[in-house]
Formats: structure tokens, sequence, C-alpha cells
């Protein structure tokens, strides 16, 4: 393994290995994670690339420790990641929202695989997109990335931590198994600016650890800053105090949410693929939107004017994105690998204004361009 | 690091409604929301003590805590100070520790949150070596939630949700804590205050996991139900029936209701912990490539 944090050049790599290296590239030095197929490339990269190069692996007793030790190791100062799939992505729902609560920025890549429960090990799915949004619980918003190939997997990751660190919240990548395991070229520049940190500036008698900047987010002091902070899942105030009042939880939690929500302009990514013209948008993410591809080709030689909208962000759901696309076509046709999950998010955005056709399958195995391609015909 | 053998009579402050260790509180949050004769409030003491004498600088140590009333002492401290999820300080603690090699990683929970909900991070952590200081508060059941029965309540203990008498076989704390590994185990009743801060200024001199059992009265709940008596009562009645015996043999510490139980420092041991064990593999692969 080389000792070398960033390795630029061109590569074949498969894109768990990406994520790992993408992390890497973006000054993460600290992975906690449980073993799980099909994530275990990505731990097994780390494991023996983060010894090399001054960071720290550590394999962790399930994946609710290694969730917990990711928030620590963040507090601690360091860039941190974990990954998972499915059954762990459940268990690191309770200190995701720890994360959440007490804005950590952290890294979670989910490949993952068909469920419910242990359901398929470890065959593609993309059944866990609302569990991303919602699986901890109350109330809150975080960013959800979706890559469709290595090459963009290594991108994301590098993107992840970079908005993490400038939201103070965890960033997911919600890839899937097919992504996770195929190889292709992943081209990584000489260079990548590291996500830095805001640090306090003041001196610590006058430090409130959770009073916003003007952009709602706090300056994050670390352990021995100096700051003597302090830092609970209790709903708190701007000294970091737990406030059992109402009006602090609303305060509070409004704050989490806007933070995030109202700078859709800083993590919201897409790609449109034939929309200029297209009167059936397909509108599709990660694994399900390359075979999606195919089917406008297909669907495009039989005379359909049919284009794609490529979610790169699921979460927060791009509303505006989506209605404009849908403002533009006669029909809309979601492509995912679960039974709609994101096609109600597109639904709520249009509101009902076009038809929409699912394409669904609960996992196992990708859709084929041709179930894509009926879809589009039921639309037309 | 030696520890002063006596302390003078209480400094005036106290009866002056002030604590001697306010330094090291976050006055701003007082009073606390610990009842009257709980044991938490001197072992916290305890702990304070331990770092005022060894001069620690409190920007060199990181409180973690999890949740229950043990788990607000993360609230109180006037530290770099962590209340985290039920169950998961040690986990938390390993992942701020490893990024944070040279912070002195204290965990302070209770008997619930670190051997029911969070057991598996305790054995893991000991097993591993990593350098914590785990201090456990054990009032033989869930404070904070009223009172249920716990990984610890003995044998026909009376709890909201043991209501004719515990009939589950109760964890012995520190037997489980030697058996994972732990490098320092002792146990002592927060009657013991100074021993109590003798041990965690051990427990900060070692390194590696150490594991200081903490039997404390919770007059509120498990002291009410068992007919104990007031807070005071109730530790006494521990106090009474805790026998020091360093270095004992750990199948003969279990705590039985109504009968004596051991006290005192069990395992007080060296071995390389996580970190030296990883920096030792970093070493080597560096010897190794520039060969
Ligand atoms: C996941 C989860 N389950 C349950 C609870 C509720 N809860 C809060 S404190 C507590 C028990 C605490 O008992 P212990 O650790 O012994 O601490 P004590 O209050 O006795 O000091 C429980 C069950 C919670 N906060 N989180
Ligand atoms: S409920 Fe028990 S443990 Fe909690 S503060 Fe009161 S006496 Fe202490
Ligand atoms: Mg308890």
């Amino acid at each position: 393994m080389p000792a070398k944090a960033v390795l630029s050049g061109v590569h074949f790599m498969n894109g768990d290995e990406a994520i790992a290296e993408g992390a890497l590239a973006a000054g993460c030095r600290f992975f906690a994670a449980y073993p799980i197929t099909p994530q275990s490339e990505i731990a097994e990269r780390l494991a023996a690339r983060l010894p090399r190069i001054g960071g720290t692996f550590v394999q962790m007793e399930d994946e609710l420790a290694a969730m917990a030790a990711v928030v620590g190791a963040s507090w601690g100062g360091e860039k941190a990641m974990t990954a998972t799939s499915g059954p762990g992505f459940s268990l690191m729902m309770e200190n995701l929202g720890l994360a959440v609560m007490t804005e950590t920025p952290c890294v979670l890549a989910n490949v993952q695989r068909a469920g419910p429960s242990t359901g398929l090990p470890t065959a593609v799915g993309q059944g866990d997109m609302m569990q991303a949004r919602w699986g901890s619980h109350g109330h809150y918003e975080l960013i959800a990335l979706c890559p469709y190939s290595p090459q963009e997997a290594f991108d994301l990751t590098v993107r992840a931590f970079a908005l993490a660190e400038r939201f103070r919240t965890p960033v997911l990548i919600m890839t899937d198994e097919v992504v996770g395991h195929m190889y292709e070229k992943v081209e990584i520049p000489e260079e990548v600016s590291e996500a830095s940190r805001r640090r306090p500036q003041g001196p610590p008698d006058e430090f409130l650890p959770f009073k916003p900047d003007e952009d709602l987010v706090p300056p994050m002091a670390c352990t021995g800053d100096g700051y003597r902070i302090h830092v609970t899942g209790l709903t708190h105030d701007e000294r970091g105090y737990p406030d059992m009042s109402a009006d602090a939880q609303d305060r509070l939690v409004r704050r989490l949410c806007d933070k995030v929500r109202l700078y859709p302009d800083e993590y919201t990514l897409w790609e449109e693929h034939s929309l200029e013209d297209a009167e059936v948008a397909i509108i599709s993410y990660g694994i399900s939107a390359r075979v999606a591809l195919r089917a406008v080709e297909l669907a495009r030689r039989k005379g359909h004017k049919v284009g794609l909208l490529r979610l790169v962000t699921a979460w927060p759901f791009p509303d505006e994105l989506v209605r404009r696309v849908a403002d533009n076509v006669k029909g809309l046709v979601t492509v995912e690998l679960n039974l709609g999950q994101i096609s109600r998010e597109v639904e709520r955005a249009v509101r009902g204004k076009v038809p929409q056709v699912g394409v669904y399958h609960p996992g196992g195995r990708i859709h084929r361009p041709e179930e894509v391609l009926a879809g589009i015909e039921e639309v037309i | 690091m030696p520890v002063k053998e006596q302390r003078q009579a209480p400094p005036p402050e106290i009866t002056q409604g002030r604590h001697p260790m306010e330094k090291y509180l976050r006055m701003d949050r007082i009073p606390h929301i610990w009842c009257a004769g709980c044991g938490l409030g001197t072992t916290l003491a305890s702990f304070l003590y331990a770092v005022d004498d060894m001069g620690l600088d409190p920007d060199s140590l990181a409180v973690i805590s999890g949740i229950g009333c043990t788990g607000r002492v993360a609230g109180y401290v006037r530290m770099d100070s962590y209340h985290t999820t039920h169950g998961r300080p040690i986990a938390f603690a390993t992942g701020l520790k490893l990024a944070k090699p040279y912070t002195k990683a204290v965990v302070f929970s209770g008997d619930g949150d670190l051997f029911a909900i969070g057991g598996n991070h305790f054995i893991h952590a000991a097993r591993r070596n990593l350098d914590m200081n785990v201090i456990c508060v054990n009032n033989l059941n869930y404070g904070m939630t009223g009172g249920q029965v716990g990984p610890t309540t003995p044998l026909g203990g009376r709890c909201t949700t043991s209501p004719y008498g515990n009939f589950e076989h109760p964890f012995n704390l520190v037997y489980v804590a030697a058996s994972a590994g732990a490098a320092y185990v002792a146990r002592w009743t927060s009657l013991d205050v100074r021993r109590l801060q003798k041990a965690i200024q051990e427990m900060l001199s070692r390194k590696g996991f150490s594991f200081l059992e903490v039997i404390a009265p919770c007059p509120t709940n498990y002291g009410r139900r068992n007919k104990l008596g007031s807070g005071l009562d109730e530790l006494r009645h521990y106090a009474d029936h805790a026998v020091i015996k360093h270095g004992a043999d750990l199948s003969e510490t279990d705590i039985i209701p109504g009968q004596d139980f051991l006290v005192g420092k069990f395992v007080d041991s060296e071995k390389p912990t996580f970190w030296e064990m990883y920096q030792d593999k970093v070493a080597e692969l560096e010897k190794r490539s520039s060969r």
C-alpha cells in the first residue's frame, strides 16, 4: 500500500476503493467501522492505508460504536468517516442523530444492499433512501449524495467532507453494491483541497460554542482547544447548556434545519441528459440512473423524446429543480431499486401536475433498460 | 503521584455554600439536578480533588458521559465535556481518544449505561486496553428513569420493574472488568472519598484501561424501595458491609444483599495500550518501507 495520502494519477479501482481514496484525499484521518459486505473494500483499504499516512483505523465491536467513535473523533479534531450497509446503517441511526444535534461534521458511506433486514447479502438495492432522510428520531436535515460511478464516488467523497465541515452536519454517501464493486478508471487530481473546519477566534471566556455565525453555523471548538465547552445531545442553548423549554427546542431545531435548508446552491448537484427537447423525463440516481441512461438511448432510437434528470444530491430534496424539469415535459418516469421512495418526493414536488410512472424493483439486481423503456412507453 | 494522606478541615467556603472545587465546575449550572443524599456529588468531588491534587491542566482532560443521573456529570465540569448517547460514552471516547491521544479521557457513567446498553463497548474497550479511565457509579438501579431493575441490581432487590424482588443474576462489575482485560480495577463506596480520590489519581497516572466502581446510594429510588432509609443511612449500610481486601480473588467479590462485600484495588497491571500497539505497527511499517 502506498504511503502517500493523495494517490494522484489514473487508477483502476472499484467504487468502494474510490470512496476510501476520496476520504484520504479530503484529509480524513480517522475511520471506524464494523465489517459488512458490500462495504468491506472501503474498510480493508483504509485499514491498509491509514497507518501509513498518520491516520487511525479501528474496527469497532458494532456499528453503534463505529458511529459513536466517529462523532468522538470529530470532536477530537479529526476528519472522520464510517462506512456500512443496510443492517449497520440501522444501528448507526442513533449516533447519526447525536452528530446532527451536536453539529458534528462527519461522513457516513452506505453501500446499499437489498433489505429489509439481512435481505439479500449482498446484492444491490436502494431501499435505504428514506431511512437516510428520516432514520434517526426527531426532525432534522442532512445532506446525502448518490454517486453513479467509481470516479464520482471519489469526487463526491471529497465533496462530502467539505460539506460536512461547511455545514457542521453529517453527510451521507448513499451508494450501492453495484457502484461499490464496479471497477472503472478513476482519475485523482494532483492536489485536492482539504476541507477546513471553522474554529473559534476569540477568548474562551466570551465564547458561546453554539452561537451561530451569520450563516447559522457556529465555529467549532475541539477537545483541548482551551474553550472547555460542554456538548450534549439534549436540547441546548448557545452556551451548550441543556435547556428543557419548548422555546429552546424551537430555536435550536429550526436553526439546525435552516442552516442546511437555506443554502441549496452549495450542495444541490445533478446532471441533465437530453432534456432540451424531451417530452418525457426520467428521474433517477445512483446505479439506476446508469441503466436509465441506456433506456434514454433506446427510447430515442425508437423516436421518443426522452431525457434524464440524474439526481446526485438526494437530500435535501431538490424540489425546485424537479419542478423546473417537470414543467417542461408531459410525463415523468422514476427509476429506483425500491418500491417507490424518491418517487414520493418527486410526486410531492410536482404536485400531480404531470403524470408519473414508477419503474421499481426491490433490489437483488439492477433494472433492465427494457423495463425502463416500458415505463417510458406507459407514460407517453 | 503521591496522595496527601490527610486533608485539613473543610475550607470555610463549604460552610458558606461554595464549593472548594468551584474552579472546575460550571457554577452557572449549579444547583445540580441530583437528589439530596445521592452518592453522585461526593464521587464527582473526589474526581475534582484528584485533578486538583495532581495539578492537571483541565485542558488536558475530557469528560465523557452517557445518559442517566451519572451521565449528568459531564454537564457540571468546566472542562471539555461530552454528554453523549445512552450506553455509548466509551465508544465516543474511543474515537476522541484516538484522535487526541494525549488527552486524558475520563468516562463517568451509570451501571445501566455502561453495563446493560453499553456492556459490549465496555468489554471491548477493556480488551483493547484503550487508555481511558472509566468511573461507574453503581447505584444498583436505573436512577434517572425512576428506579427500574438493572444489570447490577442484587438478587431480591425491589425496583419498579422488579416489584416482587429481582430474580436475575447480577453482574459483578469488577469481575467483568478484570476478565475483559482492564489494567486497573478498583471498587469503593461513595463514603470512601479519600480512597476514591486516591484511586482516581492512580487511574489518571496509569496508562491503559482503568475501571473504578463506586457503590453509591440512590435514596430516591433504590434506597426507598428497599427500605434502606435516607441517603446517609443507605450509604452507611453499604459502608458497614464493605470489607477492604486489596488484590482479592475476583470470584469472591460478588455483592450479595445482607452480606459483607469486598472493596479495594483488585487489579493494577501494565500492558501495552491499543495506541502503543498501533504505533509499534506504524514504526514497523516505516522500517520495512525504508529498507
Ligand atoms: C437508547 C435509550 N434507551 C433508554 C433511554 C432512557 N434512559 C435514560 S437514563 C436510563 C438509565 C440510566 O441508568 P444508569 O446508567 O444506571 O444511570 P443512573 O441514572 O442510575 O445514574 C435510561 C434507560 C435512553 N435515554 N436512551
Ligand atoms: S434518582 Fe437516585 S441516582 Fe438519580 S440523583 Fe436521585 S438519588 Fe441520585
Ligand atoms: Mg444506575
